[in-house]
């Protein structure tokens, strides 16, 4: 598949999306039941926000790393050469192309998912996953595949997106910097930090995407910590701000339009629901954080809606492939 | 008399940084404090006010190192190494990222208080994997820092003094890295000090060498690796045992890798480490704070005596009359 062929239309781009974003949760879905504990909600609220910056946002090259992820090289360090990290999956380093850092790193299970349905990983790269020795960790780390930096400590990537961007605008890059952020990470004061330093600068080469998806580790963010007004606060801070259906393609895609050539950083308020595909997590609300089946029974209604999503796969994809564009992908609830 | 050079970083970065496009430096709004105004005056497109912000500015510096950058981080050494200590790990630390960490006011140079006094600054950087640590106790030491820095494949962590700074070691023998400056040979006492503590020290072993002590004295710039096989061979070449003195506490620094460099050698000797001893210092002078805590010269005669089992007749008088130079009064004038 060709992301950025820009003779594919918005429509043929928006259903790309949607049969992708699908196919995420049902592998993070089946990963879930294989190992009886995954971040699945995140992978709800975030297929379609991560299918589209891959898609139809970044301008990325083709992945220059193996299908099959490389075995941990040992840690950064003056004596160890062999260190590197996951960046090479998301395309070569070039003064045009976009560059992708990934900040919460407990949606690395949804990045692998989407990195194997884009074809930058292999089908059986998941098998690696949380596994002595692997690059493919549960919590994403610098050498994990399409990760860039150190980001489990919440909120440090978008500084060090910063730098990045500040160097390229330094060496007179046109391409582009994108963050994706989960909106607990706009508890910590360094976030805000970095946006004063971010349109104090006037780096206005680096957009951010956020999954605004309410949810955090203790439950739900209104009740934990607030930090709304969100859209008024970035502006305030002088980003310019877009606030969307995080689960539209569309228009997750036309907030970014004609990026990059102005002297702000962009930041998208991409609301999204923490359930979204998969219904019967609502009853577990409002602690979605991380998903451990309690019975039996539980863990058999999830396989039955598991066989289910494959089923629909099964069909769009053979719709798609007789060419017919009028499809019902989007629908899984 | 020795010189005393005013400001010797702050020249010494404008010079050293005109030839070396990819030099960036970060401040935090303690530009001037951190004698960083000159490089801002000279080359503004590569000067970076961050503001007080130390855990995004440690982000920054990250990227920037990333993309083949030298960021040079300008801030006091508290406002390195306690506030953003997470992002300094993690961030730099980490990654191996050729960030500088240029810190300032170290231990109780400085009559800002508690806050601005960085004790625990080497106990904090040491304990961090990739980190290297360099301390200046004199302006050639200062005048070297940036080269020997520079040299490094990763982040370093400079303890770095500023304002007025004796010249106790000639300008045209630089800091060696990894290597420890033998200032005296001897065979009763090994004296090893670091920092402002190696100028106090010279006054204490010369009144000490009057007294018949003989003492190998070594002056240490590199805190971390600390590996220097002359600093062993100087150890067990003393018969008495060992003395660490350091602006800092005494947990954490000089005196405890000295503690656990004996120990793994199996150099079964007395150490006495000079320091603060797991206590807050406060804001005074710089004098006044080495006597109250016991820093200054007369502690190393102190200590002396206890490992020799000898009293010595040596007065303040007699250190006075080998004072090496005019201590300038401490900058009670400073930006904080």
């Amino acid at each position: 598949m060709n992301p950025t062929d820009p003779t594919s239309s918005g429509n043929e781009q928006r259903q790309q999306v949607a049969r992708i974003a699908d196919a995420v949760r049902r592998r993070v879905l089946e990963h879930t039941l294989k190992h009886n504990g995954g971040y699945l909600s995140q992978a709800c609220s975030s297929a379609e926000l991560l299918a589209t910056l891959y898609l139809r946002i970044m301008r990325l090259g083709p992945s220059q790393a193996p299908l099959t992820p490389r075995p941990f090289a040992g840690v950064p360090a003056a004596d160890n050469p062999h260190a590197f990290t996951g960046a090479d999956y998301n395309g070569p380093k070039a003064p045009d192309l976009d560059r992708f850092i990934f900040s919460p790193v407990h949606y690395a299970l949804v990045l692998y998912s989407l990195l194997i349905e884009l074809g930058r990983l292999g089908p059986d790269a998941l098998d690696a996953f949380n596994r002595d020795g692997s690059t493919v960790e549960l919590i994403g780390a610098e050498h994990s595949p399409g990760h860039e930096v150190t980001a489990g400590s919440l909120a440090q990537a978008i500084s060090q997106a910063g730098g990045i961007a500040l160097a390229r605008r330094l060496r007179g890059e046109p391409g582009r910097v994108w963050v994706f952020m989960s909106d607990g990470e706009f508890q910590e004061g360094q976030t805000w930090e970095a946006f004063a330093a971010l349109t104090h600068h006037r780096i206005g080469n680096l957009g951010v995407y956020i999954d605004a998806n309410a949810q955090q580790c203790d439950g739900a963010m209104d009740e934990v910590s607030t930090i709304e007004p969100l859209a008024e606060r970035l502006r305030a801070f002088g980003a310019e701000v877009h606030e969307v259906d995080g689960h539209d393609s569309d228009a997750l895609t036309a907030a970014a339009e004609g990026f990059g050539n102005g002297d702000r950083p962009l930041a998208v308020i991409a609301r999204t629901d923490p359930c979204r595909g998969i219904e019967r997590m609502r009853e577990r609300a409002p602690k979605l954080h991380y998903v451990r089946f309690k019975s039996d029974a539980e863990f058999k209604a999830y396989e039955q809606l598991l066989y289910k999503m494959r089923a629909q796969e099964a069909s769009a994809n053979a719709a798609s492939h007789t060419a017919s564009s009028q499809t019902t992908l989007g629908h899984t609830g | 008399m020795i010189e005393t050079v005013t400001r010797p970083h702050r020249d010494n970065l404008v010079r050293w940084a005109a030839q070396r496009p990819e030099v960036l430096v970060l401040s935090a709004d303690l530009t001037a404090s951190c004698e960083a105004d000159g490089f801002r005056d000279a080359y503004p497109q590569r000067f970076f006010s961050l503001g007080m912000a130390e855990q995004n500015m440690m982000g920054f510096a990250a990227g920037l190192a990333r993309e083949g950058f030298f960021p040079y981080i300008h801030t006091f050494a508290v406002f390195i190494t306690r506030r953003p200590y997470d992002q300094l790990a993690m961030s730099i630390a980490y990654p191996n990222l050729p960030v500088r960490m240029i810190g300032f006011l170290p231990g109780i140079t400085t009559p800002g208080g508690v806050t601005h006094q960085a004790i625990d600054d080497v106990a904090l950087m040491r304990v961090i994997p990739n980190m290297t640590i360099l301390e200046a106790g004199d302006a050639t030491d200062v005048e070297s820092m940036l080269d020997v820095a520079q040299a490094v494949n990763g982040p370093v962590y400079v303890r770095q003094l500023r304002g007025e700074v004796p010249r106790l070691f000639p300008a045209n023998a630089p800091l060696q890295f990894g290597q420890a400056r033998v200032l005296s040979r001897g065979d009763d006492l090994c004296v090893l000090s670091s920092g402002i503590c190696t100028e106090e020290a010279m006054r204490a072993t010369a009144a000490l060498a009057a007294c018949g002590v003989s003492i190998s004295h070594l002056h240490v710039s590199t805190l971390k690796p600390f590996d220097d096989p002359q600093i062993s061979a100087a150890i067990a070449g003393a018969r008495h045992g060992v003395i660490a003195m350091e602006n800092h506490s005494i947990i954490g620094g000089l005196g405890a890798a000295t503690a656990e460099r004996m120990a793994e050698e199996g150099i079964g000797k007395r150490l006495i480490r000079i320091g603060l001893r797991d206590r807050y210092a406060h804001g005074a002078s710089r004098d006044y704070l080495m006597r109250e805590y016991g820093l200054d010269a007369m502690a190393l005669v102190r200590a002396a005596e206890d490992l020799t089992g000898q009293p010595l007749e040596i007065s303040e008088a007699d250190l006075a009359a080998v004072r090496l130079g005019t201590l300038q009064a401490a900058d009670k004038t400073e930006d904080l």
